[in-house]
């Protein structure tokens, strides 16, 4: 007489890995910890208003009103494919153009919004600001863009410290974002 | 004819035998890639793509702000609404909510906290301009706007 053989049924394996496969597409979310990010300025209270003067040359104005269209040093602007070049010419310049910034120390660009922009808008612009940001300190640290941003996360490890260092000395990121204007939106 | 019998016993059958190893491959992929929802969000979040992201290493020190069109409009109106954890939120509320989070955790770290604001492209500056106010007064001052990867530099 042969002997049965003990087996597991697992014809049914397949249904039962879907149904995990199943629940765990569904509750579950993808993890999104990046972005741009950026320093608020200390409380408004905790500062007072003095009147800081800043020259005219030292500073990029970048602005955009309620129905997201662009003012770029006063002037009217739709292309912004060449702004981040031009932002980096701005804080590079070292006094060389007698328009243009003293040095990246004193360079500030300038962003103001209005209450009616829309966010994706802001963001873009902010990107492209912050971009040319980047770029420079990747220059400066001798690395690229993305390996720059990548020490920039986590300067808990000593080598990335140093990237982060050497990149930004002497040039901080002077990026002002201004209270928006109330010509639209709530 | 039997020439042409013997062709029609090819067998047409997909071999089924690996599914489950092939499923339970996809399982472990989503079980290690993914984590568990914490809240339902209930507003719009068509978040806006950037190319400059920086990463935020440590997920405890993170705090999450959701902003955007309330998704049940019969219900909580058009206007955009700030939703923490599972409420919703006045800007008013924003101070006390920081400091619950800060609560959270250990006091070394406190002034680590970082908020993540995850907006919908269509909200209006005006709304977020006045949550970072409150975040100014409450003295929580690492923001990130979170944003998708954008693949091509296209600016």
């Amino acid at each position: 007489m042969a002997r049965a053989t003990p087996e597991i049924p697992n014809a049914s394996m397949a249904d039962i890995a879907f149904l995990l496969l199943t629940f765990f597409l569904v509750t579950t979310t993808m993890p999104n910890n990046r972005g741009l990010s950026i320093a608020l300025p200390p409380p408004p209270e905790a500062t007072p208003p003095e009147d800081i003067k800043i020259q005219e040359r030292n500073m990029f104005k970048i602005q955009i009103n309620s129905s997201d269209a662009l003012l770029i040093e006063g002037e009217p602007r739709e292309d912004i494919s060449t702004l981040k070049d031009e932002i980096k010419a701005f804080v590079l310049n070292n006094g060389r153009d007698p328009s243009s910034s003293d040095n990246p120390e004193k360079a500030i660009v300038s962003f103001k919004t209005d209450r009616g922009t829309s966010h994706k808008r802001f963001i873009q612009l902010l990107d492209i600001i912050q971009g040319a940001y980047y770029d420079i300190y990747a220059e400066q640290a001798g690395v690229t863009n993305e390996k720059f941003r990548e020490a920039a996360s986590d300067l808990s490890i000593p080598d990335n410290r140093a990237i982060y260092e050497k990149g930004r000395a002497g040039i901080p990121l002077n990026i002002s974002i201004a209270d928006p204007t109330k010509v639209g939106g709530n | 004819m039997s020439k042409f019998k013997k062709k029609t016993e090819v067998k047409q059958e997909i071999p089924t035998s690996s599914m489950p190893d092939v499923v339970f491959m996809l399982l472990f992929f989503f079980m290690v890639t993914t984590e568990l929802r914490e809240t339902s969000i209930e507003v719009k979040q068509q978040i806006p793509k950037a190319t400059q992201l920086r990463k935020l290493m440590r997920k405890s020190l993170v705090a999450n702000l959701y902003v955007g069109e309330p998704t049940k409009p019969q219900l909580y109106g058009k206007e955009p609404k700030i939703q923490a954890d599972d409420v919703f939120i006045d800007t008013k509320d924003i101070v006390r909510w920081v400091n619950e989070q800060k609560a959270k955790l250990d006091e070394i770290e406190r002034d680590q906290l970082t908020v993540a604001l995850k907006v919908d492209e269509e909200a209006k500056r005006g709304l977020i301009a006045d949550v970072e106010l409150e975040l100014r007064k409450a003295n929580a001052r690492k923001l990130l706007y979170t944003t998708l990867e954008n693949p091509k530099d296209d600016n």
